[in-house]
Protein backbone atom coordinates (compact mmCIF):
# COMPACT_ATOMS: atom_id res chain seq x y z
CA UNK A 1 0.00 0.00 0.00
CA UNK A 2 1.54 3.42 -0.84
CA UNK A 3 0.62 6.32 0.79
CA UNK A 4 1.18 9.69 -1.73
CA UNK A 5 2.86 12.23 -0.39
CA UNK A 6 0.79 15.00 -2.06
CA UNK A 7 1.06 18.19 -0.10
CA UNK A 8 -1.40 21.60 -0.86
CA UNK A 9 -0.49 25.09 -0.24
CA UNK A 10 -2.87 27.65 2.00
CA UNK A 11 -4.40 29.67 -0.65
CA UNK A 12 -4.77 26.01 -3.02
CA UNK A 13 -6.33 24.88 0.00
CA UNK A 14 -9.21 28.03 0.62
CA UNK A 15 -9.80 27.71 -3.43
CA UNK A 16 -11.82 23.88 -3.25
CA UNK A 17 -15.23 24.29 -2.80
CA UNK A 18 -15.42 21.03 -0.27
CA UNK A 19 -13.13 23.35 2.30
CA UNK A 20 -15.79 26.15 2.35
CA UNK A 21 -18.41 23.64 3.11
CA UNK A 22 -15.74 21.87 5.69
CA UNK A 23 -15.49 25.44 7.44
CA UNK A 24 -19.32 25.79 7.42
CA UNK A 25 -19.22 22.60 9.36
CA UNK A 26 -16.30 22.45 11.81
CA UNK A 27 -17.28 25.95 13.23
CA UNK A 28 -21.02 25.14 14.85
CA UNK A 29 -19.76 21.68 15.29
CA UNK A 30 -16.98 23.48 17.87
CA UNK A 31 -19.42 25.88 18.91
CA UNK A 32 -21.47 23.35 20.05
CA UNK A 33 -19.11 21.81 21.97
CA UNK A 34 -17.70 24.00 23.54
CA UNK A 35 -21.49 25.49 24.31
CA UNK A 36 -21.96 21.36 25.76
CA UNK A 37 -18.92 22.17 28.47
CA UNK A 38 -20.01 25.42 29.51
CA UNK A 39 -23.64 26.27 29.26
CA UNK A 40 -25.23 26.52 32.59
CA UNK A 41 -28.73 25.44 31.39
CA UNK A 42 -28.62 21.28 31.90
CA UNK A 43 -30.74 21.03 28.58
CA UNK A 44 -29.14 23.54 26.91
CA UNK A 45 -26.02 22.12 27.00
CA UNK A 46 -27.31 17.93 26.18
CA UNK A 47 -29.12 19.93 23.39
CA UNK A 48 -25.95 21.58 21.94
CA UNK A 49 -24.73 18.03 22.24
CA UNK A 50 -26.62 17.83 19.24
CA UNK A 51 -25.59 20.09 17.45
CA UNK A 52 -21.39 19.34 17.82
CA UNK A 53 -22.76 15.05 17.21
CA UNK A 54 -24.95 16.30 13.54
CA UNK A 55 -21.60 18.14 12.76
CA UNK A 56 -19.47 15.23 13.05
CA UNK A 57 -22.11 12.99 11.25
CA UNK A 58 -21.94 15.68 8.29
CA UNK A 59 -18.01 15.17 8.75
CA UNK A 60 -18.24 11.62 8.35
CA UNK A 61 -20.69 12.59 4.96
CA UNK A 62 -18.09 14.83 3.75
CA UNK A 63 -15.69 11.98 4.05
CA UNK A 64 -17.81 9.46 2.13
CA UNK A 65 -18.58 7.56 5.23
CA UNK A 66 -22.22 7.86 5.21
CA UNK A 67 -23.41 4.95 6.60
CA UNK A 68 -20.92 5.83 9.76
CA UNK A 69 -23.00 9.09 9.39
CA UNK A 70 -26.62 8.15 9.42
CA UNK A 71 -25.69 5.56 12.03
CA UNK A 72 -24.26 8.27 14.55
CA UNK A 73 -27.42 10.37 13.34
CA UNK A 74 -29.56 7.30 14.53
CA UNK A 75 -27.71 6.16 17.64
CA UNK A 76 -26.57 9.12 18.90
CA UNK A 77 -29.04 12.06 18.11
CA UNK A 78 -31.48 9.73 18.51
CA UNK A 79 -31.21 7.70 21.47
CA UNK A 80 -28.57 8.66 23.25
CA UNK A 81 -29.64 12.52 23.04
CA UNK A 82 -33.05 11.29 24.53
CA UNK A 83 -31.50 9.16 26.99
CA UNK A 84 -29.37 11.97 28.58
CA UNK A 85 -32.52 14.12 28.79
CA UNK A 86 -34.65 11.17 30.16
CA UNK A 87 -31.61 10.99 33.08
CA UNK A 88 -31.93 14.89 33.43
CA UNK A 89 -35.42 14.59 34.24
CA UNK A 90 -34.93 11.66 36.77
CA UNK A 91 -32.58 13.19 38.72
CA UNK A 92 -34.93 16.24 38.73
CA UNK A 93 -31.80 18.47 38.25
CA UNK A 94 -33.16 22.26 38.02
CA UNK A 95 -34.75 22.97 34.38
CA UNK A 96 -33.19 26.94 34.36
CA UNK A 97 -29.85 28.32 34.30
CA UNK A 98 -28.32 26.82 37.58
CA UNK A 99 -24.58 27.88 38.27
CA UNK A 100 -24.48 24.41 40.07
CA UNK A 101 -23.51 22.49 37.40
CA UNK A 102 -19.92 23.15 36.90
CA UNK A 103 -17.21 23.82 39.75
CA UNK A 104 -16.32 27.33 40.68
CA UNK A 105 -13.63 28.97 38.72
CA UNK A 106 -9.95 27.32 40.62
CA UNK A 107 -11.08 24.29 38.97
CA UNK A 108 -12.33 26.04 35.59
CA UNK A 109 -8.67 27.96 35.36
CA UNK A 110 -6.72 25.05 35.39
CA UNK A 111 -8.80 22.77 33.33
CA UNK A 112 -8.73 24.91 30.40
CA UNK A 113 -5.10 25.24 31.10
CA UNK A 114 -4.60 21.31 31.06
CA UNK A 115 -7.09 21.38 27.90
CA UNK A 116 -5.28 24.23 25.53
CA UNK A 117 -1.62 22.71 26.48
CA UNK A 118 -3.39 19.37 26.10
CA UNK A 119 -4.86 20.50 22.20
CA UNK A 120 -1.17 22.89 21.82
CA UNK A 121 0.74 19.46 21.94
CA UNK A 122 -1.76 17.38 20.08
CA UNK A 123 -2.41 19.87 17.45
CA UNK A 124 2.03 20.84 17.41
CA UNK A 125 2.42 17.15 16.92
CA UNK A 126 -0.05 16.58 14.51
CA UNK A 127 0.76 19.34 12.04
CA UNK A 128 4.55 18.19 12.34
CA UNK A 129 3.90 14.49 11.27
CA UNK A 130 0.76 15.47 8.47
CA UNK A 131 1.46 18.65 7.32
CA UNK A 132 -0.55 19.96 4.21
CA UNK A 133 -1.23 16.28 3.02
CA UNK A 134 -4.20 15.60 1.32
CA UNK A 135 -6.24 12.62 1.53
CA UNK A 136 -6.87 11.45 -2.45
CA UNK A 137 -9.78 11.49 -4.05
CA UNK A 138 -12.39 9.01 -2.94
CA UNK A 139 -15.18 6.89 -3.92
CA UNK A 140 -18.09 7.43 -1.05
CA UNK A 141 -17.94 3.93 0.46
CA UNK A 142 -21.43 2.10 0.04
CA UNK A 143 -23.69 0.50 2.57
CA UNK A 144 -23.19 -2.56 0.69
CA UNK A 145 -19.54 -2.99 0.43
CA UNK A 146 -20.05 -1.52 4.27
CA UNK A 147 -22.34 -4.76 4.83
CA UNK A 148 -19.78 -7.01 3.35
CA UNK A 149 -16.94 -6.32 5.58
CA UNK A 150 -19.01 -6.14 8.18
CA UNK A 151 -20.51 -9.51 8.00
CA UNK A 152 -17.10 -11.02 6.83
CA UNK A 153 -13.88 -10.20 7.94
CA UNK A 154 -15.63 -8.46 11.03
CA UNK A 155 -18.56 -10.95 12.00
CA UNK A 156 -16.85 -12.31 14.76
CA UNK A 157 -16.40 -8.76 16.44
CA UNK A 158 -19.39 -7.53 15.61
CA UNK A 159 -21.29 -10.36 17.61
CA UNK A 160 -19.06 -9.70 20.33
CA UNK A 161 -20.19 -6.02 20.63
CA UNK A 162 -24.18 -7.81 19.95
CA UNK A 163 -23.13 -9.16 23.24
CA UNK A 164 -21.54 -6.43 24.99
CA UNK A 165 -24.58 -3.98 24.06
CA UNK A 166 -27.13 -6.72 25.25
CA UNK A 167 -25.52 -7.20 28.68
CA UNK A 168 -24.64 -3.76 29.29
CA UNK A 169 -28.66 -3.41 28.54
CA UNK A 170 -29.50 -6.15 30.61
CA UNK A 171 -27.25 -4.73 33.58
CA UNK A 172 -28.38 -1.70 33.48
CA UNK A 173 -31.79 -2.66 33.62
CA UNK A 174 -31.19 -4.74 36.55
CA UNK A 175 -29.33 -2.14 38.41
CA UNK A 176 -32.07 0.60 38.03
CA UNK A 177 -35.16 -1.36 38.58
CA UNK A 178 -36.81 -0.72 41.82
CA UNK A 179 -37.17 -3.66 44.20
CA UNK A 180 -40.55 -4.83 44.47
CA UNK A 181 -41.34 -4.54 48.29
CA UNK A 182 -39.46 -1.42 48.61
CA UNK A 183 -36.93 -3.61 50.33
CA UNK A 184 -33.87 -1.38 51.20
CA UNK A 185 -30.57 -3.92 50.91
CA UNK B 1 -9.13 18.25 1.59
CA UNK B 2 -6.48 17.49 3.86
CA UNK B 3 -6.49 15.15 6.28
CA UNK B 4 -5.17 17.85 9.41
CA UNK B 5 -8.31 19.76 8.96
CA UNK B 6 -10.18 16.53 10.63
CA UNK B 7 -7.31 15.96 13.13
CA UNK B 8 -6.72 19.41 14.22
CA UNK B 9 -11.20 19.51 14.87
CA UNK B 10 -10.94 16.52 16.77
CA UNK B 11 -8.54 17.31 18.97
CA UNK B 12 -10.24 20.22 19.79
CA UNK B 13 -13.07 18.22 20.99
CA UNK B 14 -11.11 16.10 22.63
CA UNK B 15 -9.91 18.76 24.34
CA UNK B 16 -12.90 20.06 24.63
CA UNK B 17 -14.25 16.87 26.38
CA UNK B 18 -11.17 16.70 28.58
CA UNK B 19 -12.44 20.19 29.83
CA UNK B 20 -15.94 18.83 30.46
CA UNK B 21 -15.18 16.09 32.22
CA UNK B 22 -12.93 18.00 34.74
CA UNK B 23 -15.32 21.38 35.66
CA UNK B 24 -19.12 19.62 35.32
CA UNK B 25 -20.41 18.72 38.73
CA UNK B 26 -23.36 16.98 37.21
CA UNK B 27 -22.95 13.62 36.35
CA UNK B 28 -25.01 13.51 33.46
CA UNK B 29 -23.18 16.39 31.83
CA UNK B 30 -20.08 14.52 32.94
CA UNK B 31 -21.24 11.69 30.35
CA UNK B 32 -22.02 14.02 27.72
CA UNK B 33 -18.59 15.43 28.25
CA UNK B 34 -17.45 11.61 27.82
CA UNK B 35 -19.33 11.24 24.15
CA UNK B 36 -17.38 14.34 22.79
CA UNK B 37 -14.17 12.89 23.50
CA UNK B 38 -15.50 9.66 22.33
CA UNK B 39 -16.99 11.56 19.06
CA UNK B 40 -13.79 13.48 18.55
CA UNK B 41 -11.89 9.46 18.09
CA UNK B 42 -14.66 8.65 15.59
CA UNK B 43 -13.86 11.66 13.55
CA UNK B 44 -10.23 10.22 13.65
CA UNK B 45 -11.24 6.96 13.15
CA UNK B 46 -12.89 7.99 9.65
CA UNK B 47 -10.44 10.74 8.58
CA UNK B 48 -7.62 8.11 8.85
CA UNK B 49 -9.52 5.07 7.14
CA UNK B 50 -9.97 7.78 4.41
CA UNK B 51 -6.26 9.09 4.44
CA UNK B 52 -4.87 5.48 4.44
CA UNK B 53 -6.94 4.04 1.75
CA UNK B 54 -7.80 1.30 3.77
CA UNK B 55 -9.57 -1.32 1.57
CA UNK B 56 -11.41 -3.25 4.60
CA UNK B 57 -12.28 0.22 5.88
CA UNK B 58 -11.37 -0.68 9.50
CA UNK B 59 -11.28 2.95 10.81
CA UNK B 60 -15.05 2.84 9.74
CA UNK B 61 -15.56 -0.81 11.12
CA UNK B 62 -14.30 0.74 14.41
CA UNK B 63 -16.16 3.90 14.59
CA UNK B 64 -19.15 1.90 14.49
CA UNK B 65 -18.13 -0.23 17.60
CA UNK B 66 -17.07 2.78 19.47
CA UNK B 67 -20.96 4.37 18.84
CA UNK B 68 -22.49 0.81 20.30
CA UNK B 69 -19.89 0.85 22.76
CA UNK B 70 -21.13 4.26 23.73
CA UNK B 71 -24.59 3.08 23.81
CA UNK B 72 -23.75 1.03 26.17
CA UNK B 73 -21.90 3.08 28.38
CA UNK B 74 -24.69 5.82 28.66
CA UNK B 75 -27.33 3.13 29.05
CA UNK B 76 -25.33 1.66 32.07
CA UNK B 77 -24.11 4.94 33.09
CA UNK B 78 -27.59 6.41 33.39
CA UNK B 79 -29.16 3.59 35.37
CA UNK B 80 -25.88 4.12 37.94
CA UNK B 81 -27.09 7.67 38.20
CA UNK B 82 -29.94 6.94 38.30
CA UNK B 83 -29.77 4.69 41.25
CA UNK B 84 -27.35 6.96 43.11
CA UNK B 85 -30.27 9.73 42.52
CA UNK B 86 -32.56 7.01 44.29
CA UNK B 87 -30.12 6.85 47.41
CA UNK B 88 -28.65 10.30 47.86
CA UNK B 89 -31.05 12.65 45.99
CA UNK B 90 -28.63 14.37 44.00
CA UNK B 91 -26.63 13.77 40.88
CA UNK B 92 -23.93 16.19 41.90
CA UNK B 93 -20.63 14.35 41.89
CA UNK B 94 -19.30 15.91 44.78
CA UNK B 95 -21.46 14.53 47.29
CA UNK B 96 -20.82 11.30 46.73
CA UNK B 97 -18.27 10.87 49.16
CA UNK B 98 -19.45 8.02 51.25
CA UNK B 99 -15.78 6.50 50.80
CA UNK B 100 -14.08 9.74 52.20
CA UNK B 101 -11.78 9.09 55.31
Amino acid sequence: MTILLQSVSFSDWFREVANWAFILIALPTLFGAWRTVTSNNIVRAVLYLVVALGGTAAMFLMLGAAFVGWTVVLVYIGAVVILFLIGIMITRAPLGADTQLSHSTDVKVPAALLSVVLFGVMATALIDAFGARMIEPFEPTSTSEMANILFGRFVVPFEVVSFVLLAALVGGIAIARKDDEGGEQ
Amino acid sequence: MTIIQFIIVGAALFSMGLYGVITRKNAVLILASVELMLAAVNINMVAFDRYLQDQLHSGQIFALFIIALAAAEVGIGIAIILMIYRNRQSADVDELNLMKG
